[in-house]
C-alpha cells in the first residue's frame, strides 16, 4: 500500500499538508493529546467510515537526547537517566543498565544484592503489568478495574518507597551492587503484600477476564502472526502472545534467574486477548519468583568493593534483560575513560510499536485503542 | 377522585365564568407546569450526578466527593453547576454557529417534552394522552436530532463520528424498544400512561403484584437494554466513548452548553426509568397505609408519588451499577446485538403474547 505524504510538525505549529481525502475516506489525528495514546504518541488514522485503512505513528514528542547525554556522563551518572526511560518500570531499567556495565567491567556482585535485584525487578514487573491492566481497562471503558489495579500498585510503590525513598524514579541499583540493604521488616511486608495480592487475580478475573463483553472486545483483534512477530523483532509479552516461547530470563539467563522455577506463559491466539492473558499470567509467575527469592535470600554485603572512579577496560558490550515490555538491550563502547564512548539503548516498546500499522489495518476505530493498549507503550522509552 | 385534569377543568370553568379569556389560564398553567418540571429536572439531575459519583466511588473502593457542603459532599453538583455557568462560552471559529447554539436546546427540549405524560401519582399527570406511550417513544428519540446537529455543527471529525454512531445506534435500538413496549400495551389494551398503571393494580395469583414485569419479563429485559442504548449509557456509550472519540458529539462544547447536554442525559435517564416503571413495574402502585386525619385519597397519592420515585431511582441505580462494572461494546457488536439478538427476541415475545391473549 502506498503511504500518503504525512503532515510534518514544525516547531509548535503543525503544518498540515493537504491530505488526499476523498468522500469515502478521511484522516483522523489521534494524539498527541488524546486520552488513549498513553502519553504523547500521535497516530494518523485513515478511516473508511469506521474502518482503519492505514495508520501512521509519529513519535519524538518526548525526545531528550538520552543516548547523547549518556556519552557526556560518567557511568554511575547514567543510572538516574535510565530511570526516565521507562518510568513505569524504573527498577527494570536500572537493572538492565547496571548489568551491562558490570559485564563490561567483568565485575562480580554480592549474592544478597543479586537476590535483591531479582525481587525488586519482579515486583516492578507486577506493578508495571498492573498499571497496564488498569489503563487497558480504561481504554475499553471499564473504569473500575483501573482503580482496583492502582490499589495494588500503590502497595508495591510503598514497598519501593521503603527501600529507596522514591516512588517512581528509584535509581536504586548501583554498579557493583545495591544502594543499601532492605530496611528492617521489609521482607515481612513484602510477604504480606504477596499474600494480599494472590487472591486479587481472581478478583480481576471476575471483573474483566470472565466478562463476556470484555472478551468479545479483544478476541480476534489486532492479529499479528508468529512469523510477523519474529520479522518485526518484537519481544516480551507481544512475542509470547503469538506462540513464541522466548523469555530472556530463561533463554539467556542473566543475574540469578537460572535458580528459580517459573513458567513462561505462551498463548497461540496472536491477538489482543492473548497479550492480555500473557501479562495476567506473568504477574502470577512473578509472585512465584519473588517468593522463592525471599526464601533463599542470603545475608551479607549488598555492595562490592568498587574503585572511586569507574574506568571500564577498552571494549564493547551488548547486554539484554527482560523488562516488563520485552528485551531491553544496552550497548556500550568503552575507550577506557570514565565516560562511555557510545551508549545505545534498544528499547522494547519502540520495537513493539513498529508493528502497530500492521496490526491496525482492517479493524475499527474502537479496536485501535485496544490494539494500542495491548502494545503497552511508554513514550519515555520510545522517544528517549 | 381529585386529578390534575379535573383541577384544570375547574380552573377553566371558573375563569370562563368570570369572563377571563381562555388564553390567560392556559398561559398561567403552562408557566407553572414548565417551571415545576424544569425545577424537578434540575434538582433530580444534580442529585443523580452526585449519586452517581458516590456509587461509582463505592464500587471502586474510594469515597467520592466528601468536602463540598459538609455531609458527604452533597453540594458538589451545585458547585460544579455554578462553575459551568460562570465559564466562558466558546463557539469554535469554524462551527456552524446557529446550529451549534440550537443543538443543546433541542436535546434538552426533547427530554423535557417527555415529562408531559409521566404518571407521577394517581391523578397527577400533566396530560394523560390517549397515545401516551407512543408520544413518549417518539419524543425521546428526537434527542438524536440534537446530537446529530451538535456533531455536525462542531466541524470536528471526532464529533462527526460520534454523531454518526449516535444516529446508527438510535435507528437500531428504537425498533426492539418499541416492540418490547407493545407487550404491556397489548395486555392492558390501552396506550394511556395512566390507564397502563391502573391496569396493574391488584395481584397475580393472589400474591404477586399485578405488574407486567412478571408476564413480560423478556420484554422488560429487552426494553431495559434498549433504554441503556437510548441514553448512551455504558455499555452502549459509543457516541461519546471518551477513550476513542475523546468525548464524541459534545467534544467542542464547554460551559453552560456542555452542562445542558449533561443535564439532558440525566433527565433522559429518568424518563426511560419512568417509562419502565409505568409499563412494567406498576407505576405508583405499592403498599400504603391510611394516616388518620388525612383524606385517604391524598395519602394514597402521596404514597404513590413516593413509590413511583423509589422504583425509578432503583432502575437508575441499576443503570449506574452496570456502567461502573461493564466495559464498552464495539460499534459492530452493538449493531449485531440489536438486529440479531434483541429484535428476534422482541418479535417472539410479541407473537407469544398475542397468541396467549387470543386463547
Amino acid at each position: 500500500m502506498e503511504r500518503v505524504k504525512a503532515p510534518v510538525p514544525i516547531g509548535t505549529t503543525v503544518m498540515v499538508e493537504r491530505l488526499e481525502e476523498t468522500m469515502e475516506e478521511m484522516y483522523v489525528n489521534m494524539g498527541p493529546q488524546h486520552p488513549s495514546t498513553h502519553g504523547v504518541l500521535r497516530l494518523m488514522l485513515k478511516l473508511d467510515g469506521e474502518v482503519i485503512t492505514d495508520c501512521i505513528p509519529y513519535i519524538g514528542y518526548l525526545h531528550r537526547c538520552h543516548e547523547k547525554i549518556g556519552e557526556n556522563r560518567s557511568y554511575p551518572q547514567i543510572v538516574p537517566y535510565t530511570d526516565r526511560l521507562d518510568y513505569l518500570a524504573s527498577m527494570s531499567m536500572n537493572f538492565g543498565y547496571v548489568v551491562a556495565v558490570e559485564q563490561l567491567m567483568g565485575q562480580k556482585i554480592p549474592e544478597r544484592a543479586e537476590y535483591m535485584r531479582v525481587i525488586l525487578a519482579e515486583l516492578q514487573r507486577i506493578a508495571s503489568h498492573l498499571l497496564w491492566l488498569g489503563t487497558f481497562g480504561l481504554d475499553l471503558g471499564n473504569f473500575t478495574i483501573f482503580i482496583y489495579c492502582f490499589r495494588e500498585r500503590e502497595m508495591v510503590l510503598d514497598l519501593f518507597e521503603a527501600v529507596s525513598g522514591q516512588r517512581l524514579n528509584y535509581s536504586f541499583y548501583r554498579i557493583g551492587g545495591m544502594g543499601m540493604d532492605f530496611p528492617g521488616g521489609w521482607v515481612e511486608n513484602c510477604r504480606a503484600f504477596l499474600e494480599w495480592f494472590k487472591p486479587r487475580i481472581p478478583e480481576y478475573d471476575a471483573l474483566v477476564t470472565d466478562n463476556i463483553l470484555f472478551r468479545k472486545r479483544i478476541q480476534k483483534v489486532g492479529i499479528l502472526g508468529r512469523e510477523a512477530v519474529v520479522n518485526y523483532g518484537l519481544s516480551g509479552p507481544m512475542l509470547r502472545a503469538s506462540g513464541v516461547k522466548w523469555d530472556l530470563r530463561r533463554n539467556d539467563p542473566y543475574s540469578i534467574y537460572d535458580r528459580f522455577e517459573f513458567e513462561i506463559p505462551v498463548f497461540e491466539d496472536c491477538d489482543v486477548w492473548a497479550r492480555f492473558l500473557v501479562r495476567r499470567q506473568e504477574m502470577i509467575e512473578s509472585v512465584k519468583i519473588i517468593e522463592q527469592a525471599l526464601d533463599q535470600l542470603p545475608a551479607g554485603e549488598v555492595m562490592a568493593k568498587m574503585p572511586k572512579t569507574l574506568k571500564p577496560p577498552v571494549g564493547q558490550v551488548y547486554s539484554r534483560t527482560e523488562s516488563p515490555r520485552g528485551e531491553l538491550g544496552f550497548y556500550l563502547i568503552s575507550d577506557g575513560s570514565p565516560k562511555p564512548y557510545r551508549y545505545k539503548v534498544r528499547s522494547p516498546a519502540f520495537c513493539n510499536l513498529s508493528a502497530l500499522p500492521e496490526m491496525m489495518k482492517g479493524f475499527l476505530v474502537a479496536d485501535a485503542v485496544a490494539i494500542l493498549g495491548s502494545v503497552d507503550i511508554v513514550l519515555g522509552e520510545i522517544d528517549r | 377522585m381529585i386529578t390534575f385534569a379535573k383541577v384544570i377543568e375547574q380552573l377553566y370553568a371558573v375563569t370562563a365564568a368570570w369572563g377571563i379569556p381562555w388564553l390567560v389560564p392556559t398561559l398561567v398553567v403552562m408557566t407553572i407546569v414548565v417551571g415545576v418540571v424544569v425545577a424537578y429536572i434540575a434538582v433530580a439531575a444534580m442529585f443523580l450526578i452526585w449519586w452517581e459519583r458516590k456509587i461509582s466511588a463505592h464500587i471502586q473502593v474510594r469515597f467520592g466527593p466528601m468536602r463540598v457542603g459538609g455531609w458527604h459532599g452533597w453540594a458538589q453538583s451545585i458547585a460544579d453547576g455554578l462553575k459551568l455557568l460562570l465559564k466562558e462560552d466558546i463557539i469554535p471559529a469554524r462551527a456552524d454557529k446557529v446550529v451549534f447554539v440550537l443543538a443543546p436546546m433541542v436535546v434538552f427540549a426533547a427530554s423535557l417534552a417527555s415529562y408531559v405524560t409521566i404518571p407521577w401519582a394517581p391523578g397527577l399527570i400533566v396530560r394523560d394522552l390517549h397515545i401516551g406511550v407512543l408520544y413518549m417513544v417518539a419524543i425521546s428519540s428526537l434527542a438524536v436530532v440534537g446530537i446529530i446537529m451538535a456533531g455536525w455543527s462542531s466541524n470536528n471529525k471526532y464529533a462527526t463520528l460520534g454523531a454518526m454512531r449516535s444516529a446508527a445506534q438510535a435507528v437500531s435500538y428504537e425498533v426492539p424498544l418499541v416492540l418490547s413496549i407493545l407487550g404491556p400495551v397489548m395486555i392492558a389494551g390501552t396506550m394511556r400512561m395512566g390507564g397502563l398503571v391502573e391496569a396493574q393494580g391488584g395481584t397475580w395469583l393472589g400474591f404477586l403484584p399485578r405488574w407486567y414485569v412478571f408476564p413480560q419479563a423478556v420484554a422488560f429485559l429487552v426494553y431495559f437494554i434498549c433504554a441503556l442504548a437510548e441514553c448512551n449509557r455504558l455499555p452502549f456509550d459509543i457516541p461519546e466513548a471518551e477513550s476513542e472519540l475523546v468525548a464524541g458529539f459534545h467534544v467542542e462544547y464547554s460551559g453552560m452548553r456542555f452542562a445542558i447536554f449533561f443535564l439532558a442525559e440525566y433527565a433522559n435517564m429518568f424518563v426511560v426509568a419512568a417509562i419502565a416503571t409505568t409499563l412494567f413495574l406498576g407505576g405508583w402502585h405499592g403498599p400504603w397505609i391510611p394516616i388518620p386525619g388525612l383524606p385517604a385519597e391524598v395519602v394514597h397519592g402521596l404514597f404513590g408519588l413516593v413509590w413511583f420515585q423509589v422504583k425509578c431511582y432503583f432502575l437508575i441505580f441499576v443503570m449506574m451499577w452496570l456502567r461502573w462494572t461493564l466495559n464498552r461494546l464495539r460499534v459492530d457488536q452493538l449493531m449485531d446485538f440489536a438486529w440479531k439478538v434483541l429484535l428476534p427476541i422482541a418479535f417472539a415475545n410479541l407473537i407469544i403474547t398475542g397468541l396467549v391473549l387470543m386463547l
